[in-house]
């Protein structure tokens, strides 16, 4: 078997047990890594009593995965699983970074981590190692703290393996912040100061764990690949290619916080209020004079670099730091919040990734609180002062509230679902309709009422990852960013920005038969193994529990805000069409082999080999 | 005579830096590193690693990006030293300078793999192979190296090939990961940078 490292190391934190495990052979040819193994991992251990297992508990399995192309193709990444405490189906949530090459060059394809430490702990990787050390002087840092002591402790570790042989670079690490630690549904695996695994809500679940950081360092080469030779000409030959997308390794994704908002009018504005915006200030040209610092900023083996960073140098928010500019967080750390200047928005996304959010949940769940205010829903004496659009500060003490889950900050640090239901108890009144969620989980920085970003009415209410922006059902279900070839990328495990163009697409099969011999063609990925995966992923998101359970069908919709008409901007009075909606969510069910309630069909799942699926949504649907 | 020859040296060493796409400059080169620039990428750790080893093998890279703290990466390789300490210091004479290309070539069936080149190093460079244990140093790709085409071709241009000045003390950039991380700091994130590590 070419491309793997050839073992999982299995951690049980309740006991301190540790093992190798190996997946047969046939189980990764048919789940390849990363998501899909996440997926068949979970199924086979927590499927049978899905619907009864807490995320936040002991019961749940955190998976932190490489795939067989991670460190091959361009742009490495990890893939994190387990039940979400969000969608409470399987989300596989990609970070990039060196861990998951570290992982690979330490011999492992994978972590499977179940139980609870009895107090805070992290776990270190190393060569056919895995040791769980006492985390308790980290417990409560930020990312700065939490880095300056992990990267002295790990290079520590590593040279008293072998003294005197190097000087030590750091070992990777993954870890959370404070939010995590609190168990919040909207706390990311962290890396990097800037990056983070948000969809999901696994830094939740790594606090529920006691599990503050993963380190790693692996002093092996990559898993040998199957044809060296032409592993190599294609790493080149996609160097090549991405060289050449010269906007977006310019601005990264940065230039859409202006572009998205005034030309395509479907950036969140004010908790979705409006998707239209024509602010200057708030142009990638404003944040490189006065905030961007790095020009070009990536991750292990990309070409394209289109992380940036940014640091306030000066005025109220000076020394704040963020990868900006990047649209998702210009979004929702700024127009979403009504910000529109450089400083405001680094401010933002800075305080949150001190604190562990998810920059998606967290700007999400702070715009509907804003709202609340607006409408005099949440009032001041609820939150201890005002909270008005733009306003920085006070969106910054109540990320603070949130993390120290004090007050009303208790509830949003459920995320905005959990919140707009409990809340909305509380008040006596609808506030799910101004939840911009999809399954429990905030949706991505991209609406669908203008029609000109790249989702469809089916992108989120058919995903079967909630509102994640990366993975979006589309009608064309081959499509490249349709949620069929996403997943390609979230099982072989790299990064979606690096195969944006079509020469380079057209490349992955034969990426994937260098590396791993096996030859499998797109008719198979798209007729077969990615239904597979699908298939299951739908069928945990159907089960959910024990807090919610989705209703079929009912639960595969926009969110209602959607139904409302853009107020302003060159599209001013579009909305969705319910009939439109439910018609392409039909044909979308249709198309991958669903049935209209979206229930996977028995001849499908047998086809694709899954009774053990079919026999399961049988007897849960007829118990309802 | 000699002011002649230096005078047209000077010339070609301006054209490598004006046009870095020029590869058979004559002469030794040397490879220019602008720390500032570098994304953190480690394509230069893949191009190195497959030359040399045929693998992705970041940690037997000849090149290594330290990332100390996040934002401040930078690559780590031998620099050429006038004095090459490292290889007086060898007890073996395992080490030595290819009189060609200026740069240190190990002897790796000589090497006994005692680490005094690592000390005797300002910047800390060599490092032990993780397979075999034997000193491991950057051999400029035998005068052609890989790690500055990827750089270069990339437009980070944090490595570009240069030619080789006499003169030039090359040994400032024998440093140790730490330092080099602090100014860094200074740079990217402000006064309050060094801080952060």
């Amino acid at each position: 078997m070419r491309g793997y490292a050839g073992k999982f190391s299995e951690i049980d934190l309740s006991t301190g047990n540790i093992k190798d495990i190996r997946l047969p052979e046939d189980v990764l040819r048919n789940y390849l890594g990363g998501r899909g193994v996440a997926t068949k991992i979970l199924w086979d251990r927590l499927g049978k009593r899905w619907e009864t297992i807490d995320p936040l508990s002991p019961e749940n399995i955190l998976l932190v995965l490489a795939g067989p192309l991670t460190g091959y193709y361009p742009g490495g990444r990890m893939c994190i699983s387990g039940k979400s405490p969000l969608t409470l189906g399987i989300v596989g949530s990609t970070i990039a970074g060196e861990h998951a090459i570290d992982m690979r060059c330490a011999g492992y394809d994978g972590l499977i981590i179940k139980g609870k430490a009895e107090k805070p702990v992290y776990l270190l990787v190393t060569d056919d190692n895995v040791e769980i050390k006492d985390a308790f002087h980290v417990w409560g840092k930020d990312r700065v703290e939490t880095y300056k002591i992990l990267t002295k402790e790990g290079t520590e570790a590593l040279e008293k393996k072998a003294p005197g042989t190097r000087e030590w670079r750091e070992p990777s690490i993954l870890h959370i912040g404070p939010l995590g630690e609190k168990m919040s549904r909207i706390a990311a695996v962290q890396t990097k100061f800037a990056h983070g695994a948000g969809y999901g809500g696994y830094g939740g679940v790594m606090g529920s764990k006691n599990l503050k950081a993963i380190l790693f360092k692996g002093m092996g080469p990559l898993p040998e690949p199957y044809d060296m030779e032409k592993t190599k000409d294609l790493i080149w030959r996609l160097a090549e290619i991405n060289f050449k997308a010269d906007s977006m390794r310019r601005w990264g994704t940065g230039a859409a916080g202006y572009d998205v908002g005034a030309r395509t009018s479907s950036e969140p504005v004010r908790n979705w209020q409006e998707e239209w915006h024509d602010e200057k200030s708030f142009g990638v040209d404003k944040f490189e004079e006065r905030v961007w610092v790095k020009r070009y900023w990536g991750d292990f083996g990309c070409p394209t670099t289109c992380e940036k960073l940014s640091v306030v140098k000066t005025g109220p928010y000076k020394g704040a730091f963020s990868d900006n500019p990047d649209y998702e967080i210009q979004a929702y750390g700024g127009t979403n919040l009504g910000i529109f200047t450089p400083e405001g928005n680094v401010k933002i996304c800075s305080v949150m990734e001190d604190l562990g959010f998810c920059g998606i949940q967290g700007g999400n769940v702070l715009g509907f609180a804003a709202e609340l205010y607006q409408k005099g829903i949440l009032t001041e004496s609820d939150l201890g002062f005002p909270l008005e659009w733009g306003d920085v500060n006070a969106f910054t003490k109540l990320m603070k509230m949130i993390a120290d889950r004090e007050g009303v900050g208790d509830i949003l640090a459920e995320g905005t679902f959990r919140a707009a239901v409990k809340l909305g108890k509380l008040k006596g009144e609808d506030l799910l309709k101004y939840a911009v969620v999809e399954k429990g989980e905030a949706i991505g920085a991209h609406g669908i009422r203008s029609r000109q970003d790249y989702v469809e009415e089916v992108s989120y209410p058919c995903s079967v990852q909630g509102g994640d922006h990366t993975s979006p059902a589309q009608r064309d279900l081959r499509k490249g960013d349709s949620e069929l070839t996403a997943m390609l990328h979230d099982c072989g495990v790299y990064c979606w920005f690096n195969i944006n163009d079509e020469e380079a697409r057209a490349l992955i099969w034969d990426f994937l038969q260098a590396v791993t011999g096996w030859p499998i063609t797109a008719d198979e990925w798209y007729n077969n193994m990615a239904l597979r995966i699908l298939a299951i992923q739908r069928t945990a998101l159907l089960l959910g529990g024990p807090d919610f359970t989705w209703k079929p069908l009912v639960d595969d919709d926009i969110p209602p805000r959607w139904y409302e008409p853009l107020p302003s901007g060159p599209y001013k009075g579009r909305a969705s069409e319910k009939s439109e909606v439910k018609k392409d969510v039909q044909r979308y069910f249709n198309d991958v082999g669903w049935n209209e309630q979206g229930i996977p069909k028995s001849s499908e799942l047998k086809r694709l080999g899954l009774d053990d699926v079919d026999a399961k949504l049988k007897s849960f649907f007829s118990n309802r | 005579m000699q002011s002649r020859t230096k005078i047209g040296q000077n010339i070609s060493n301006l054209i490598t830096i004006l046009d870095p796409n020029i590869m058979d400059v004559k002469g030794q080169i040397w490879i220019a590193r602008d720390f500032p620039r570098c994304s953190g990428c480690r394509m230069c750790e893949i191009a190195c690693s497959l030359h040399h080893e045929n693998k992705i093998w970041p940690e037997a890279s000849r090149v290594r990006i330290f990332m100390k703290v996040p934002g401040a990466e930078f690559p780590h390789l031998c620099t050429q030293c006038h004095d090459y300490p490292c290889v007086s210091s060898c007890p073996v004479d395992a080490l030595t300078v290819d009189k060609r290309t200026a740069a240190v070539l190990v002897d790796r069936d000589k090497c006994t793999g005692c680490g005094l080149c690592i000390k005797a190093c300002p910047g800390s460079i060599p490092f032990l192979h993780p397979k075999d244990g034997k000193a491991t140093i950057c051999d400029l790709c035998n005068g052609d190296p890989q790690c500055t085409k990827v750089c270069t071709k990339g437009g980070w241009n944090t490595l570009r090939r240069v030619s080789r000045d006499s003169d030039y003390s090359y040994k400032l950039y024998a440093r140790k990961p730490e330092e080099i991380t602090k100014s860094l700091l200074t740079i990217i994130y402000g006064e309050k940078g060094e801080e952060l590590i």
